[in-house]
């Protein structure tokens, strides 16, 4: 009988139990941690009108000015416009991965969109700030001058001098959003039952059909969840971002104007920040945080839902 | 006629489609298949533009050199840069890897489903979605500030809070894969829970561990925003990350896109491809050892 190994063995089980969980629980504390710290350094840059740096226009570091409006309303366009891309070119790519291609280019197409996601964003930025942003400037002006006559419209695609906007902030924050809203879509789609698909074909359905009775009904909920988790990554995105946006403060309706978003303001400003500038942009980046985090979480929420209605009905 | 010949069974091909259904399943399928060429078009170029611009910057001595300080001067030298985007995603992974995989040991082995393990669960996936600056701030905040200096181990400690939720979510997923009967098998001859764990379930999961962390690895060497943020800037080797300023080949990238000198641009073409080539080559590594050891998914 060896007792005293019987229970030297069972404090090591302890031990190890006490020591997973605590792994488990640095994900909880880097979270806290990364909330609480920012906040109160960012808190004497915000304490000065808490109010006016969220609802301010004017941001001059200079005076101690501190209002974020400016960005926050640069990161909801650069984000939408994204989005207005992303999404269904995703959503495409998804159909055609699940429902279209042969399982050989199957194989293809994911790699591709492996890839695409492999890419760091720098490099996006590299290539959108010295090649996109000379070559599409043009097709600006082009379009511009096409919708000039057209009242609204004009005021949305505004004549431009410069490749460096809103626009083509959106254009590669769509490329960069592209692979997850895909892999989340896929799994969507993946979670409608056979029997429904086979179903709308006896039925005689085209396949275009089956997708538009069967599969998108079927999908919605998770497709806005997939969504989401691609807004939350476009709103955060930085370096991309920076690097295309212009760097002008100021909001224009024009989607064809340099302006600035929250992510990319913090990392062109950081360098040659003092003191209390530092404070501010940390406190953007609370601010971020806080949506970011926001949208996340709902996105989760409903994609768990969206799939757990789906196999419950199944099951 | 039907009524004459009721044995042939009616065309069901799509021929007898009505000319509107027809057309627009075929509309929608061009559709949908312009989806996939539309999300190619941007990787051909960026590999295109990349590796046409960069591999002319590329020579012996462009892993060698130290890293030219004025931004108009032309030549090579990315060394520095390279030794510290592997030496600080190397010291990230270190930091990340084993608190990742032991945290996923909690959720499958320990916490199930268990609202602590619910919510854990949830939370790494909506760190998975904290915006990378983010990270850089809070070490900005937590470390940099306290020890008042910019160095190579806060980038570390930077990234490696990006990769745990990625490392912890991966690792989870391959220990699901884990049969039970190897689990009962093991405590079946006497063997303690952390037994089993280290010795049955860890091990059979192992590739598909190893695969994951490799590609949070690729994910992470490629991170500019926190580097730029906590890492400082320098030009010369510096392997030992506690000692000041350090640089990564993104940072180098970033720094030099933004300025509009032919020398510079062309070291950021190059660093751009051997960013490339890194990243590749541990994306690659990982979906060998992710074909070649797979666990049988039953």
């Amino acid at each position: 009988m060896d007792l005293g190994g019987e229970a030297r063995s069972r404090r090591t089980d302890k031990g190890f139990t006490g020591l997973v969980t605590f792994a488990g629980l640095t994900v909880l504390i880097v979270l806290g941690l990364i909330l609480a710290t920012t906040s109160v350094q960012a808190w004497p840059a915000i304490a000065q009108d808490p109010v006016q740096f969220v609802t301010g226009s004017r941001w001059s570091p200079s005076d101690e000015v501190f209002g974020t409006l400016s960005f926050l309303y640069g990161t909801l366009v650069t984000s939408v416009i994204g989005m207005i891309i992303a999404v269904p070119v995703s959503i495409g790519i998804a159909l055609f991965i699940t429902e279209v291609a042969h399982r050989r280019s199957r194989k293809y197409i994911v790699t591709v969109i492996d890839l695409l996601a492999t890419v760091p964003s720098v490099v996006f930025g590299l290539v959108g700030s010295l090649v996109v942003v000379p070559w599409i400037t043009p097709a600006y002006q082009w379009f511009a001058d096409l919708v000039e006559p057209i009242p609204g419209l004009s005021t949305v695609f505004d004549q431009t001098n410069t490749g460096r906007n809103y626009f083509t902030a959106g254009l590669i924050l769509a490329v960069m959003c592209i692979p997850i809203i895909t892999s989340i879509s896929r799994e969507v789609f993946a979670t409608v039952p056979e029997i429904d698909k086979q179903g709308a074909y006896a039925l005689g359905a085209t396949r275009w059909e089956m997708i538009k009775g069967a599969i998108l009904p079927h999908s919605f909920g998770g497709l806005v969840g997939a969504s989401m988790l691609g807004l939350g990554r476009a709103m955060g995105e930085t370096i991309a971002v920076s690097l295309v946006i212009g760097g002008a403060v100021g909001m224009s309706a024009n989607v064809f104007a340099p302006g600035n978003t929250m992510a990319a303001v913090i990392a062109q400003q950081w360098g040659e920040a003092g003191d209390l500038h530092r404070d501010a942009l940390i406190g953007i980046g609370v601010l971020l945080f806080a949506i970011t985090v926001l949208i996340n979480f709902l996105a989760r929420v409903v994609v768990r839902r969206a799939e757990i209605q789906m196999k419950g009905a199944h099951s | 006629m039907t009524a004459l010949h009721s044995q042939t069974p009616p065309d069901l091909s799509g021929r007898n489609l009505s000319f509107g259904r027809a057309l627009a399943n075929r509309t929608a399928t061009i559709a949908i298949g312009l989806c996939v060429v539309i999300a190619a078009l941007p990787l051909a170029l960026v590999v295109w533009q990349v590796v046409s611009k960069g591999a002319s910057a590329w020579s012996l001595e462009w892993f060698t050199a130290e890293i030219p300080r004025n931004y108009r001067t032309e030549g090579p030298g990315m060394g520095p840069a390279i030794v510290g985007t592997l030496a600080i995603t190397g010291m990230a992974a270190l930091l990340s890897i084993p608190v990742g995989v032991l945290g996923a040991v909690y959720l499958n082995e320990y916490g199930k489903n268990k609202p602590l393990a619910r919510f854990i669960r949830t939370m790494s996936d909506v760190m998975t979605g904290v915006p990378s600056i983010m990270m850089g701030l809070f070490i900005y905040v937590g470390y940099v500030i306290v020890i008042d200096d910019q160095n190579g181990f806060a980038g570390a400690l930077a990234l490696a809070c990006l990769m745990l939720p990625i490392v912890i979510r991966s690792t989870e997923e391959m220990l699901r894969l884990v049969p039970d009967e190897l689990r009962q098998a093991s405590s079946g001859l006497g063997a303690r829970k952390w037994r089993t764990t280290m010795g049955v379930v860890l091990p059979a999961a192992s590739s598909g561990i190893t695969s994951g962390s490799l590609l949070a690895v690729a994910r992470a060497a490629g991170e500019t925003a926190p580097i730029i943020i906590v890492v400082g800037l320098f030009y010369g080797y510096r392997p030992d990350l506690f000692d000041g300023s350090n640089t990564t080949l993104a940072a180098q990238i970033f720094r030099n896109a933004s300025q509009p000198f032919a020398a510079s641009q062309e070291r950021a073409w190059g660093a751009a491809l051997t960013l490339i080539a890194i990243v590749f080559v541990f994306t690659i590594l990982s979906r060998i050892v992710a074909a070649r050891f797979a666990i049988d998914k039953r």
